[in-house]
């Protein structure tokens, strides 16, 4: 038990701090990361090596050598400044590419998404097929040069604004479920594909009903060889999982309810000094200490190259339910203000606290669902064993 | 940065472990509950020849000189065990409060004493959080006189540290005159408890602690400590023992932890528990290494792991279905062992308002 860093590392972040003490006004402010302004912050980053950091130069990134350490620090000053972060393109599918993807893949297409150029969407559930991801039935066959993709995605988050989609289809009808499915690369506006926004409960529309007919893409825009899809998705499903219920983003938030509850007032007391309110502000400054120092344990292992076990299984279930719960909190203690939206006169934080509290729930079920989360702790942390299969063939 | 046990940490853990498992399995833990006695002798002579009773203690003073962490390892492996022994308050409150308070020449006598694990010291402060009845107990001249109840420890104890009204603390022999000790029976019967009455009693200020309340604020802090770290290993154990359970016991054709609703619960189990190994890990880590942060990490630690060990307790009990309402299984020393710690020094919400008030948040 050491929490002190090394020499190296201290210096690394005296580095970045000053770093960000000089060109903290060019960065573009948090919130959306397209725009030329970002792009040139990103740049920006990447020469400084905290962006991208271990994506290859030859591919745009910064060619560094990992360091978990060091881009744990990164994070950290980042979000202690309060400045937009760098990022390595996508974590979903630039990994992959990195992994899985020819040559001509990788040349293609990393440079642009790590620049903040091109950026994708996922198109993996379908209408049949959310928590059954492998049942999917949106079909792909050859012809020509060709796939030739029909069927339907949904939930496809950003599929309005994406270039490209990375998605699942299943090229192989008579192979058992999860050896029938290809990992498909198709650019978004390709004839044939129609994007459709849906609605979602905060009345944004980030994702979309994409529907292809007919809609070709060239066979070599395939990652693995046909059939390997499942097992190429799965990895970008590791990536994504890890970025879900990031514990440093709950206990960020809690401090502004803190000060929200130091400074807000009902009948002239501070909502701080309503000893309900306080409890429960105490019992969730708990639970985010505690998966603080959990996301710590599960960093330790990480840089020693050693499983770190349940402690990191428990991550995303955890701590996307802490996020519900933080933002259940600061709308409790606002009471009436809690429910203001839209602009509304009187909002506080411009109906932020709703719009997370609905958000994280949707986080909660995004990704792998709570429930899923606690088959997959039960079955693969606890070892119990699996339910009885009712597999019908697709 | 390392947020990990150390090699020689995990070897204790293990060493400690092995040694309960094999001096102190349920049996053993049954016949001082059947018998009503106040401790495993054998056992806690076990654990002295391992060093235990010594483990804050420096070497100087005839201890192994360990840290905070160690010592919640070892709290944490006799939750784990329902070890019926005691721990708590002679092997960490007495030498947290004379390392923080004690002259020097009551440095000498008793921590080399308490090291030794012959002479056993038991811990009566609850009045100073919460006072029930009219219990409390008042100096004058050096005597005492009054009551303090839920003395941790106190059976078994050959002398007795307790606080006056002002929150300076004493020792007193357990053979001084003027001096009762009333058995109170609790849920727990792996740990012993009493009601102190004293009635001008002879006793020894512990001059540091004269108008400072310091040294006793750090004394309860080190017995919360060790509560939330023995609710750990008391909770893990119900936690395992589901899983094991789940896994054999079968229901309509098939292991019940194949159904959803029993691994779920399980599920449940493990992620509330799992952070809390790292909350008081943390906690016990900050004592020496970032005192400002301790009080407030070991407020959180108590009271969250009361929170989770209720729930895993009555959750681990479920899973066992009638199994677990039997004495048949045992499961309910580990229920009560949680149940108890979850109440002395302090529950949750008094905690959670410490918390706050620490923080400055209280206006
Ligand atoms: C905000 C958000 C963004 C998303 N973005 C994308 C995206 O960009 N691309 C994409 O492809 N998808 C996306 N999704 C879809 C997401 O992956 C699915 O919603 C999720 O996997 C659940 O599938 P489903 O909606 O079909 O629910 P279902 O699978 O039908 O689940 C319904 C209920 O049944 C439960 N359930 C299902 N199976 C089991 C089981 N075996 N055991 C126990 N309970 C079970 C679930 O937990 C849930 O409570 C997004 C979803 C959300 C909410």
């Amino acid at each position: 038990m050491d929490l002190a860093y090394s020499v190296e590392h201290e210096a690394y972040r005296d580095e970045v701090r000053s770093f960000l003490a000089k060109n903290k006004n060019k960065s573009p402010g948090l919130g959306f990361r397209d725009g030329t302004a970002a792009n040139d912050w990103q740049q920006l980053l990447i020469e400084h090596g905290y962006a991208a950091r271990t994506i290859p130069k030859e591919y745009g990134g910064a060619g560094l050598e990992a360091d978990i350490l060091k881009s744990h620090i990164l994070a950290e000053e980042f979000a202690h400044a309060k400045v937009r972060p760098g990022h390595s393109g996508d974590n979903r599918i630039v990994p992959v590419l990195l992994e899985l993807g020819t040559e001509e893949q990788k040349e293609r297409f990393i440079r642009p998404t790590v620049r903040g150029e091109m950026s994708w969407c996922q198109g993996y559930s379908e209408p049949g097929s959310g928590s059954d991801l492998a049942s999917l039935q949106t079909k792909a066959h050859v012809d020509g040069d060709d796939f030739v993709i029909n069927g339907q995605k949904i939930w496809t988050s950003g599929a309005k604004t994406a270039h490209m989609m990375f998605c699942l289809v299943r090229t192989e009808p008579d192979a058992p479920k999860h050896q029938g499915i290809s990992y498909l690369l198709i650019p978004m506006g390709t004839p044939g594909m129609e994007v459709r926004p849906l609605r979602q409960m905060t009345g944004d529309s980030q994702f979309n009903e994409v529907f292809f007919t007919d809609c070709r893409v060239p066979t070599t825009e395939i990652v693995g060889n046909r059939g390997e899809g499942w097992y190429v998705a799965n990895a970008t499903l590791k990536h994504e999982r890890g970025g879900l219920g990031d514990p440093n983003q709950a206990a960020g938030r809690f401090n502004d309810i803190l000060d929200l509850m130091k400074n807000e007032t009902v009948d002239g007391r501070r909502l701080m000094d309503i000893p309900s309110y306080r409890d429960r502000a105490m019992a969730l400054q708990a639970r985010i200490f505690a998966m603080k120092f959990n996301g710590m344990r599960v960093l330790s292992h990480n840089i020693k190259n050693e499983e770190p076990g349940l402690s990191r299984w428990i991550v995303k279930l955890q701590g996307c339910e802490l996020n519900h719960q933080t933002a259940s909190l600061a709308i409790d203690v606002m009471g009436e203000l809690g429910i203001l939206y839209d602009g509304s006169p009187h909002i506080r934080d411009q109906g932020m606290w709703q719009h997370r509290y609905m958000m994280d729930l949707g986080l909660i079920i995004g990704g792998g669902t709570a429930q899923i989360q606690k088959n997959i702790i039960g079955e693969r942390a606890l070892g119990l064993p699996k339910e009885p299969k009712f597999d019908k063939p697709i | 940065m390392e947020f990990m046990l150390s090699e020689e940490q995990r070897m204790l853990q293990e060493s400690l472990t092995r040694f309960l498992a094999s001096a102190c399995p349920l049996d053993r833990v049954r016949k001082v509950a059947d018998a009503e006695e106040s401790m495993a002798e054998d056992v806690h002579r076990g654990l002295a020849e391992l060093g235990i009773p010594g483990i804050l203690i420096p070497e100087d003073f005839g201890g192994v000189g360990m840290g905070f962490l160690e010592a919640a390892l070892v709290s944490e492996a006799l939750g784990g065990a329902v070890a019926p022994v005691p721990y708590t308050a002679t092997s960490v409150m007495v030498p947290v409060a004379l390392m923080a308070a004690g002259s020097d020449h009551q440095k000498q006598e008793w921590l080399t004493k308490i090291a030794s694990g012959k002479t056993r010291v038991a811990v009566g402060v609850t009045e100073q959080l919460g006072r029930r009845e009219s219990a409390g107990i008042n100096a004058s001249n050096g005597r005492l006189s009054g009551s303090a109840m839920f003395v941790l420890e106190g059976m078994e104890a050959d002398v007795f540290l307790t606080a006056d009204s002002t929150g300076a603390l004493h020792m007193v022999a357990g053979d001084a005159e003027g001096l009762e000790r009333t058995k109170l029976k609790t849920i727990d019967r792996t740990r012993s408890v009493i009601e102190l009455s004293l009635d001008q009693t002879p006793a020894e200020v512990l001059p540091g602690s004269v108008s400072n309340r310091e040294p006793l604020l750090c004394t309860i802090d080190a017995g919360r400590l060790m509560l939330a770290a023995d609710t750990l290993g008391a909770a893990q154990t119900m936690l395992d023992q589901a899983v094991a359970y789940a896994k054999e016991r079968r229901q309509f054709n098939r292991p019940i932890g194949s159904f959803q609703a029993v691994k779920h619960m399980c599920a449940e189990m493990a992620a509330e528990l799992e952070p809390c190994r790292s909350l008081v890990w943390y906690a016990a880590h900050s004592v020496r290494s970032m005192p400002e942060e301790a009080r407030l990490m070991i407020c959180h630690a108590k009271a969250h792991l009361s929170e989770v060990g209720q729930f895993v307790a009555r959750t681990s009990t479920e899973v066992h279905g009638g199994m677990g309402f039997t004495d048949l299984l045992g499961l309910h020393y580990w229920f009560k062992r949680i149940g108890f710690n979850r109440q002395v020094l302090g529950g949750p919400e008094l905690i959670r308002e410490e918390a706050a008030r620490v923080q400055g948040l209280v206006s």
